[in-house]
């Protein structure tokens, strides 16, 4: 399946290899499948959430527990079923970045990560209901106040 | 929009299964109950409104991949403060 991206112009994408998100990502609701690009090469901790049926959207998203070390996701089980995550194992966890014009202001919402379910290639961007971790993480800096 | 009035003790149902109760009423402030099947998510509209903001903003990368793979990032100041300190 070849997709014409903004980011990436014209590549070609493994049907099977599409992650299916019933409800979308809150804001682009309508937009379900997406393909993660850029996870095979190891040297860079930033990767892309690109969309199938919309090629111009696309998020960059990174592995939290990377970002930050003492991270964890905490949501209901209710909240996954819709995606069927039964267990935790072979569930791929994502943050997605928001990269201002300013590079170093960049943040990473470790409020609402992206859960995978691996096995089925099902998503879901979950909110968790604690405010331990903030919508706006600034990674330089490593907290919620910009870099100085 | 449906407007509907409710006294304090009173409920409204969505559904069969959806029940928002008036809890309180003190001045501004309403205490609201909720009583819901667990596989309904329920957000204060804050809440939701942030993640939705934050995913827009998100979306309007229009960085080159390119220069997004040469970040190195620190991933806490501790760890900062040990590179600084090797580099001394």
């Amino acid at each position: 399946m070849q997709l014409n991206t903004k980011h990436f112009g014209v590549i070609d994408v493994d049907e099977r290899e599409t992650l299916y998100f019933p409800s979308g990502i809150p804001g682009f609701e309508n937009v379900k499948r997406y393909v993660l690009l850029g996870k095979q090469e190891n040297e860079s901790p930033f990767f892309w959430l690109q969309s199938v049926d919309k090629p111009d959207l696309a998020f960059v998203v990174t592995d939290p527990f990377y970002i930050k070390e003492d991270y964890y996701v905490d949501v209901d089980d209710e909240e996954i079923e819709e995606i069927q995550i039964t267990d935790a194992e072979n569930v791929l966890t994502l943050a997605i970045v928001t990269i201002p014009e300013n590079i170093r202001q960049m943040t990473v919402n470790l409020k609402a990560p992206v859960l995978i379910n691996m096995k089925n290639n099902m998503g879901k961007q979950v909110i968790m209901k604690d405010d331990t971790f903030p919508v706006k993480y600034y990674i330089m800096s490593g907290g919620s106040e910009p870099p100085r | 929009m449906l407007v509907l009035s409710r006294k304090k003790g009173q409920s409204i149902m969505i559904g069969n299964d959806i029940e928002i109760s008036i809890i309180d009423i003190q001045g501004e402030q309403v205490r609201i109950g909720i009583n819901a099947p667990r596989n309904v998510t329920v957000y204060r509209k804050e809440v939701f409104e942030e993640i939705i903001k934050e995913n827009r903003e998100a979306a309007l990368v229009s960085v080159n991949p390119e220069l997004i793979k040469g970040i190195n990032i620190k991933r806490n100041e501790n760890q900062k403060d040990n590179d600084d300190n090797r580099q001394k």
